[in-house]
């Protein structure tokens, strides 16, 4: 009898055991995948902050320039650079053939004409002259020289020919190929070549949307939330406004995109693809988190203050906004970032109002045609091109940085700034 | 103009208080603070003048386009042509034309700008004579001394009043902007080969030459959307299998046995994965997940596609761990004390306790943060757009192939879209279902989450 009892009470504590092991087990798997998945990100993005250049000899000859005696600034501006650029590729290996420069030419971006040009307008006594130009190695070769590219391949299969990479051992050989901070990647807008492609577009396109998305949710939410928390009567109406905030803040986002293409465009014919209409639909999407938010710190500050200010001869609207809601302030700010933090991560609805366009060109303002941070993402993720996994992410990385500045930013406002009543 | 009005409107108000302080300065007592008078000028001017300008802002290109369009009417062309004109006049007017200029549209251009130049001025005359008008009204007031605290306030009130309206205009606006594009569907498509049809091939669609007029048989077997249907809660079940079990062992654990030290650092750890774009995840699945999954089956000889229903699944729970987690530790937490208490009194072991005392009396809290997550699953869009299929299988199989409601709006409507075209009404038919199972859900979980939260306060 006693034995039995032990025995039971020993399967109670394994048990016990078991269900905490669980627990813990649970924990551990959640955490794995965080650092799984930041390890991978990691891993396969740093390297797109470096770039690879090739560094080629340049011979500026004026007669294949196009280029009178002594010529003006203009005059080099319009000069011809592409037979040179050409040239000095073809340059790298005297026995090449048609074929073969041809295959030369594409080792490098097809942007080397304007890093040739950019090098003569720098320094103009250049002509006549024969320099070394640092040119943008092709998105294949700087995977190659990054090792990320199988060269084992047969030749058929890879997008480098063997002729190519013999070129390029000799380059690197020689001490003619380098690896250095790759300042593009911010400064570029996107481009179908990867080894140009940048962020600048994206990243104009993401600051623009969350610039009038505050511009509209921050100013309507704090007002709704000051009205539903201190002035609502309690009735049905103010009842039915409550469910439909608490609705709202459930509705898929994809759902939002839905509206803005058929009220937006639809109906108000705002300009497709651009950060305007973009900012308008994400506004939407974060006002119910920021009257949320607003109410939740408009609920924390003590009613004795509010007391107070009323005993004081303070009409009812004096009180709220003289002393309450500025009191409440910090909290209503972290909630409004962190709602930000999230439309800044929100990519379903800004595909649907068309910001997936293809955007070379930085924008300059919320009206003209961008795409955004998640965006790029997503295009790039698409693309086939090798070079683009890294860049890929590099950008999540981008991202991911600015989503945890804006959420410490959040952490610390609400520290720092915000009350402890007791 | 609108930078005007806003500088007349201040001001008006320094006006307003210093004919405040004149008035005190006669020794009159105010009848509410010098703030206010100077408040109750500048709505008074700033506010009509907006109206007038919104207004107008708003119906003066109608107009303008009636009257240059009456030119036409007797013509009998077509509303398309006819809206083709207006528009050459316009760029015509503002020298931005490049194809042939024919005399009337030439005339038309110079209608157009004598009227908008009449428009202009006659506007700004009529802002004008407002904002004197209610000036001189309001400030009739302010000199008499009468109330100026009370009307300001209300004023403020009917602004913070208009602003909540917002939330029902969202859903106002989502529930329009829905329902008109899929009653036109239906009309097109029978609602009953809709919901029970099993073929979904909206590309199909795709090959309509636009001349031709809709013929209802060629839909026949296109937008069946069962296969669609049955992938969605495939795939949000898959991603339960994942969650829910990770999800509420952590927020048990996290609530019942760790340390404040565990606790302090692990829960927001766990919430970092609520905070990453499911863009993020997407490329994380279609990368990593799906190929490491097909590796797997093709090593054990299963036939795996590289964009499984498993791998979409998988990562989607993964997402949707930390709102299981956080909820059913809020709810577990707030289950009294004395529950505890008495069932250790009892004897229990800690995980005796939770499984038949707390984990019974949270049920309908961690069924609602349950219901919060499935709602979740089904409206993601990004991580089965990138990871899942984009063809609508109709299969029951976690290693081939399906596709979402979300992954089928995103291929209908990404790139350029005809209004008017099944193909699009029918991504509108797909959102309108969509929202309505979330919102039934979310009205479901919310309602439950509150009444458990009543019963425990």
């Amino acid at each position: 009898m006693n034995k039995n009892k032990e025995q039971l009470l020993n399967k109670r504590y394994k048990a016990e055991k078991r269900f905490r092991l669980y627990g813990q087990g649970a924990i551990f798997m959640a955490l794995l995948f965080l650092t799984i998945f930041i390890f991978k990100i990691f891993s396969t993005g740093y390297s797109a902050f470096q770039k690879t250049w090739l560094i080629v000899p340049v011979t500026f000859d004026a007669e294949l320039m196009m280029l009178e005696q002594n010529p003006s600034k203009e005059d080099l501006k319009d000069a011809d650079y592409y037979d040179i650029a050409l040239k000095s590729m073809a340059d790298l290996d005297p026995n090449a053939n048609e074929d073969q420069k041809n295959e030369l030419k594409r080792m490098v971006s097809y942007f080397f004409e304007r890093e040739i040009k950019r090098e003569l307008l720098n320094d103009p006594s250049l002509i006549g002259k024969t320099k070394d130009v640092y040119l943008t190695a092709s998105d294949d070769l700087d995977q190659v020289f990054k090792g990320n590219y199988p060269r084992d391949l047969p030749e058929d299969q890879r997008r480098v020919t063997d002729y190519q990479l013999k070129i390029f051992d000799q380059l690197v050989e020689l001490g003619k190929v380098e690896s250095k901070f790759n300042l593009s990647f911010f400064t570029y807008p996107d481009s179908r070549e990867a080894e140009l492609a940048g962020i600048a577009s994206s990243f104009m396109g993401s600051i623009f949307s969350i610039l009038v998305c505050l511009m509209i949710a921050f100013p309507v939410a704090v007002l709704a939330a000051i009205y539903l928390e201190e002035f609502a009567p309690k009735n049905r109406f103010t009842d039915f406004i409550e469910v439909n905030i608490n609705n709202l803040a459930a509705v898929p986002s994809i759902v939002f995109g839905l509206l803005g293409l058929g009220i937006l465009l639809a109906v108000f014919q705002l300009p497709r693809s651009t950060p305007l209409v973009g900012g308008i639909t994400l506004s939407l999407m974060t006002l119910p988190t920021i009257i949320i938010a607003c109410r939740a710190s408009l609920k924390a500050v003590p009613p004795s203050i509010r007391e107070a200010a009323l005993a004081m001869g303070a009409s009812k609207m004096q009180t709220t906004m003289h002393h309450t809601v500025p009191l409440s302030m910090p909290g209503t700010l972290s909630g409004t970032i962190i709602g930000l933090a999230q439309a800044l991560g929100e990519t379903a609805p800004l595909i649907l109002i068309g910001m997936v366009a293809f955007v070379n060109t930085i924008p300059g303002s919320p009206l003209d045609p961008a795409a955004s941070l998640p965006v790029q993402i997503y295009i790039w993720a698409e693309s086939a091109e090798r070079g683009f996994v890294e860049k890929v992410s590099a950008c999540i990385m981008v991202l991911l940085g600015f989503l945890i500045i804006m959420n410490l930013f959040a952490q610390i406002i609400r520290h720092k700034f915000e009350k402890k009543w007791s | 103009m609108f930078i005007f009005i806003v500088l007349l409107g201040f001001t008006s108000y320094y006006f307003g208080r210093r004919k405040a302080y004149t008035i005190q300065s006669t020794n009159k007592r105010l009848t509410a603070l010098p703030q206010f008078y100077g408040y109750y000028l500048a709505i008074w001017c700033a506010i009509p003048a907006f109206i007038i300008f919104s207004l107008w802002a708003i119906f003066e290109p109608t107009i303008v386009k009636l009257l240059i369009l009456s030119d036409y009417s007797n013509q009998g062309y077509l509303d398309d042509e006819l809206n083709l004109i207006y528009e050459k006049t316009k760029a015509l007017s503002r020298g931005q034309f490049t194809g042939e200029i024919t005399p009337f549209i030439e005339a038309s251009a110079e209608k157009y700008l004598s009227l908008r130049s009449i428009a202009q001025s006659s506007k700004a005359v009529i802002v004008l004579s407002i904002i004197i008008a209610s000036v001189a009204y309001a400030y009739k007031k302010i000199s008499s001394n009468s109330r100026t605290r009370e009307p300001v306030e209300k004023f403020l009130k009917a602004v913070l009043f208009t602003a909540s309206l917002a939330a029902i205009l969202t859903t106002v606006g989502i529930v329009f902007s829905l329902i008109f594009q899929t009653i036109d569907f239906f009309k097109v498509i029978p609602l009953f080969d809709f919901v029970f049809g099993t073929h979904w091939y909206p590309a199909k669609a795709f090959v309509r030459d636009s001349s031709e007029a809709l013929d209802p048989t060629m839909y026949s077997d296109t937008f069946g959307a069962v296969p669609i249907f049955a992938g969605t809660f495939f795939i949000a079940f898959i991603a339960m299998c994942v969650a829910i079990p990770i999800g509420l062992m952590s927020g048990i654990y996290l609530a019942e046995y760790a340390s404040v030290k565990v606790r302090q650092y692990a829960k927001p750890l766990i919430e970092i994965l609520a905070g990453i774009p499911t863009v993020v995840y997407g490329f994380f699945a279609a990368l990593t997940v799906g190929p490491f999954l097909k590796e797997i089956g093709n090593s054990m000889g299963l036939d795996v596609s590289a964009e499984s229903a498993l791998a979409a699944g998988g990562v989607m729970g993964i997402m949707i761990i930390p709102f299981i987690s956080s909820l059913s530790d809020d709810v577990i937490t707030s289950v009294p004390q004395s529950l505890r208490d008495g069932s250790y009194a009892m004897g229990a072991t800690k995980s005796e306790t939770i499984k038949k005392v707390i984990f019974p009396a949270a049920l309908p809290g961690i069924v609602g943060s349950i219901l919060l997550g499935v709602s979740r699953a089904i409206g993601e869009t990004m991580i089965v757009v990138m990871a899942s299929g984009l063809a609508a299988n109709l299969t029951l199989n976690p290693l081939e192939s399906t596709s979402t409601i979300t992954a089928q709006i995103v291929v209908i409507l990404i790139g350029d879209q005809a209004f008017g075209d099944p193909k699009t009404q029918a991504a509108f038919a797909l959102g309108m279902s969509l929202f309505l199972v979330t919102l039934c859900l979310n009205i479901v979980a919310l309602r439950v989450v509150k009444k458990y939260r009543e019963k425990y306060e």
